[in-house]
């Protein structure tokens, strides 16, 4: 099974760890994959700043590299719900996972091997969720479901924490986040407290650009809190320092 | 050219391709004891729940809780000996000082605890809002699960003015703050007639 | 002044925020109560959602055929092109019956009219009986949300303008007490004004009757008493057939509130003897909207506020930042087809998160609606000129490899060697928020590192 990897722009630059993780846990599961090395970005930020008009040069470099595979994974439900949504190229946009779906529905992973003893408060990314439909949202009066628990209960010694507020959102949302800097902050704070308040001690989604905002606001506030991606979880990454944290 | 003709001119140039209506008669789920969940929901949106066998009850009811110096008025001849009867015609604006009203309501709807009521039922439009209390008989083989069956039911019923009344009015909008009594009545009980 | 600067003051009272963000959350939960009781709830949006498409799709003769049998019921009935047509329509039917005071009962759209500044410079008095609206007026203020006006305001505010405008208690903040004391004030005004206005919650086209649901019955107190009802709609609340009536008052209420059914859902099906009675039906941009493709099943709204509700931006900077009638993501999507210079802003106030588009009893996609103005609005030019500078420049960097790495690696060695670049006070992000810590390289630099360049 040949799989691209599509690895979001920040996560490229900032948070190499996060890919890194992702691509062993693929290759664990017995993938081919391939990080084809001239990809950027989708484009999500400037379309949803309105500039989709300006994407085409974006879309085609996308188009490009991601040609040829049987599968395209992403560690990101907000990029990938973009590709599929915008991107208009059916052969490239159908192969399109991302990261959990891909790991539930197309490899129907039911074993993983990794201890994990700590109150995991999981972040429900909003275009995973209610886009990709990655789990079930509290609006619907629809059956209860998770792709993203269903993996994360395979994990040893995990203690998922109940929130108060299950599927909020955090606040990040792209250009949002500084154009409307006082609202941002304020719902990730939120959420932060939430967590707080039900005892998480490792914070986790599956979209990285939400623990980028909740994890530079629990470092802010000195909190105690470690901040890991799903992939860093699933691939028995080791929880580092957690209460040097600080 | 006039406004009508050109609203309806825009309209009709912007509305899109049709759609057709879908089919609502299958939609209503009903998995509870009508009756028991009319009086838990009335009860629950502030409304008080009586079940009697004869209107000699509703008699006895406003003898008892209403002062020989308050003013009962009703739309059932039965009630003549302890409520006036005569007031159909009046100027509405003589009912303010009316501390209870007793009409029968058409039927009730199990889901949520209202009450079907046309004009004829009421006498005046506006005698069930400007009373202070408000009283309905209902008989209770007359109840519907859902809107739907509601609906069904008023089917092309001519009427000049109807409501779905459910308990007294109220109002939230300081601070979320549940009070009973707003404009309307400040209490509203359902006699649920067991026999007829 | 725009959104994120309304929210950015509304976020100062941090304790406020927490208070009004709690109490909107509460709604949202007894909403989601209500609708999980409804085992069929996901149809009857369904239902609502299809029977609205059918509406927009044959508004014409809908509107046309509830004319003629409103005009036999009895109905006088009027077509105002734009709000300043409304209003005049409105103050000619008082003058002609010669009245100067009237009583109002919610509408948003007249809100959206202006239409109580306007009676009031032609000299008519104006009071709003619904108890929220009522509050509000008294303290100069919008309403801030369409169901829950004064939302905004604490009991010790609502409070302070009853002693200030009503005589009572001074620090007395009893909703009780509070509500009673409207009671007493506005029962003297439904007996005695002599012209009423409400609003039009579904008008049906079948019948020509139309429906105007209430908790707290000051619509019926003040048309069954007065000798004129006005009734002002704007052309969207029309439905097909009385049975429809069901689908939409088993959702309206619950979605709003989390009650089951409003205490009143009044249908009007002709005056009542020697009662005039007026409908007017309003344009004022719809049928503008009407022909937009990608934003004309916004007008499918039954105006339920459960998209404010949900909306974590909406509890978290109040329905004053909107700056419009409608607030919240519904008043996001209908407000620049209002207005697209002052409303622009909008759009934006939103991380699309999609939760309005699921909890809408009619299933607007709001949340992909709030995206694709944001292209109308750029393409318009109604964004600064800055933005689209700044993202030629983006797309630029993004659509070339080679410049985006190369930039890449200049930000994280900037991080690196001079933080304070980066980390400084004209740094939004970091009012807040720590920036992530730059690692010694990126993914693609490890990869052709440790993979050995098996790239394609």
């Amino acid at each position: 099974m040949k799989v691209g990897l599509f690895i979001p722009c920040y996560v490229d630059q900032f948070y190499p760890k996060v890919a890194i993780a992702t691509l062993e846990l693929l290759e664990k599961f017995g993938c081919e994959v391939d990080f084809p090395a001239n990809q950027t970005c989708c484009g999500q930020p400037m379309a949803n700043s309105g500039f989709e008009h300006m994407t085409q040069g974006c879309n085609d470099l996308f188009a490009e590299n991601f040609q040829g595979f049987d599968y395209i994974v992403c560690p990101s439900g907000s990029c990938t719900l973009h590709i599929k949504e915008h991107l208009g190229v059916p052969e490239i946009t159908t192969r399109c996972y991302e990261l959990t779906e891909f790991l539930t529905d197309i490899l129907k992973v039911d074993t993983i091997k990794v201890k994990f003893p700590y109150k995991v408060g999981l972040h429900q990314s909003c275009h995973g969720q209610r886009g990709l439909k990655i789990a079930q949202m509290s609006e619907l009066n629809a059956p209860a479901f998770s792709k993203i628990e269903q993996l994360l209960h395979q994990v040893e010694g995990i203690e998922l924490v109940n929130l108060d507020r299950k599927d909020e959102c955090c606040g990040f949302g792209g250009t949002f986040c500084v154009a409307e800097e006082a609202l941002s902050a304020r719902m990730g704070q939120d959420r932060v407290l939430d967590h707080v308040k039900n005892g998480t001690q490792v914070l986790t989604a599956a979209d990285m650009s939400c623990l980028m905002h909740l994890e530079g606001i629990i470092r802010r506030q000195k909190l105690p809190i470690r901040v890991m991606h799903l992939a860093e979880i699933l691939n028995g990454v080791e929880v580092e320092e957690l209460q040097s944290q600080v | 050219m006039e406004s009508r003709a050109r609203i309806l001119q825009a309209i009709a140039q912007n509305q899109p391709e049709h759609q057709p209506l879908p089919d609502i008669s299958t939609l209503a789920v009903v998995d509870y004891d009508p009756r028991e969940k009319f009086i838990a929901t009335l009860e629950g949106i502030g409304g008080r729940v009586v079940e009697i066998s004869t209107l000699e009850e509703v008699k006895a009811y406003i003898t008892t809780e209403f002062a020989q110096t308050e003013r009962v008025i009703s739309t059932l001849e039965e009630l003549a000996p302890v409520a006036e009867i005569n007031w159909l015609s009046d100027d509405p604006h003589t009912l303010e000082n009316v501390d209870l009203f007793v009409m029968r309501a058409d039927f009730g709807v199990a889901e949520n605890g209202a009450l079907w009521v046309t004009q004829e039922y009421m006498g005046q439009r506006a005698a069930p809002f400007i009373t202070q209390n408000l009283a309905v008989v209902l008989n209770h083989s007359e109840l519907v699960p859902t809107m739907h069956h509601a609906y069904e039911r008023i089917g092309q019923t001519d009427y000049p003015f109807g409501m779905f009344l459910a308990g007294p009015s109220k109002t939230a909008d300081i601070e979320q703050s549940l009070v009973l009594g707003a404009h309307g009545s400040r209490t509203m009980t359902v006699f649920l007639l067991m026999s007829e | 002044m725009n959104h994120s600067e309304l929210a950015e003051e509304f976020i100062k009272d941090a304790d406020r925020t927490t208070w009004h963000d709690e109490t909107l959350w509460w709604v949202r939960q007894k909403r989601d109560k209500a609708a999980f009781q409804i085992p069929e709830w996901e149809a009857l949006r369904e239902a609502a959602s299809s029977i609205k498409n059918n509406v927009l799709s044959n508004m014409h003769d809908y509107l046309v055929a509830f004319e003629a049998k409103a005009t036999q019921n009895g109905f006088k009935i009027h077509w105002a092109a734009d709000a300043e047509e409304h209003n005049q329509i409105v103050l000619g039917i008082m003058k002609d019956a010669g009245i100067t005071a009237m009583i109002k009962s919610k509408s948003m759209l007249t809100e959206e009219c202006h239409l109580n500044d306007y009676l009031e410079k032609n000299g008519i008095d104006v009071v709003d009986t619904d108890l929220g609206e009522r509050i509000v007026q008294l303290r100069h203020e919008m309403p801030s949300h369409i169901v829950l006006p004064a939302i905004h305001l604490k009991k010790e505010d609502v409070g302070e303008t009853f002693h200030k405008y009503l005589g009572t208690e001074k620090g007395n903040k009893d909703p009780q007490y509070l509500t009673e004391a409207a009671r007493q004030h506005l029962r003297e005004k439904f007996v005695t004004r002599k012209a009423a206005l409400t609003g039009v919650n579904f008008a049906i086209a079948e019948t020509g009757e139309f429906v105007v649901c209430t908790n707290e019955g000051n619509a019926d107190m003040g048309a069954h008493l007065a000798d004129i009802h006005i009734a002002s709609m704007g052309f969207e609340k029309i439905i097909p057939e009385r049975k429809h009536l069901g689908v939409f008052l088993r959702l309206l209420a619950r979605s709003a509130t989390g009650q089951p059914i409003t205490t009143y859902s009044s249908h009007f099906k002709s005056p009542r003897p020697g009662q005039q009675m007026h409908i007017v039906i309003v344009d004022n941009g719809r049928s503008r909207q009407l022909g937009r493709p990608e934003f004309r099943s916004s007008l499918k709204c039954i105006r339920c506020g459960a998209c404010m509700n949900t909306c974590p931006v909406y509890r978290r900077s109040g329905g004053h930042s909107y700056h419009s009638a409608v607030a919240g993501p519904i008043g996001s999507i209908l407000a620049p087809n209002l207005d697209m210079t002052k409303n622009a802003d909008l759009p934006f106030a939103s991380t699309l998160c999609g939760s309005c588009t699921n909890v809408c009893p009619v299933k607007i996609d709001i949340h992909d609606q709030l995206y694709k103005w944001r292209q109308v609005l750029v393409q318009g030019g109604h964004v600064p000129f800055a933005k689209t500078v700044a993202m030629r420049a983006m797309t630029f960097t993004l659509s070339h490899p080679g410049v985006f790495g190369f930039a890449g690696k200049v930000g994280r060695m900037v991080m690196n060697v001079a933080p304070f670049m980066v980390s400084n006070g004209l740094n939004p992000w970091y009012k807040q928020r720590e920036m992530p810590a730059p690692p010694e390289e990126s993914f693609r630099e490890w990869y052709s590192k440790n993979r050995n360049g098996e790239s394609s």
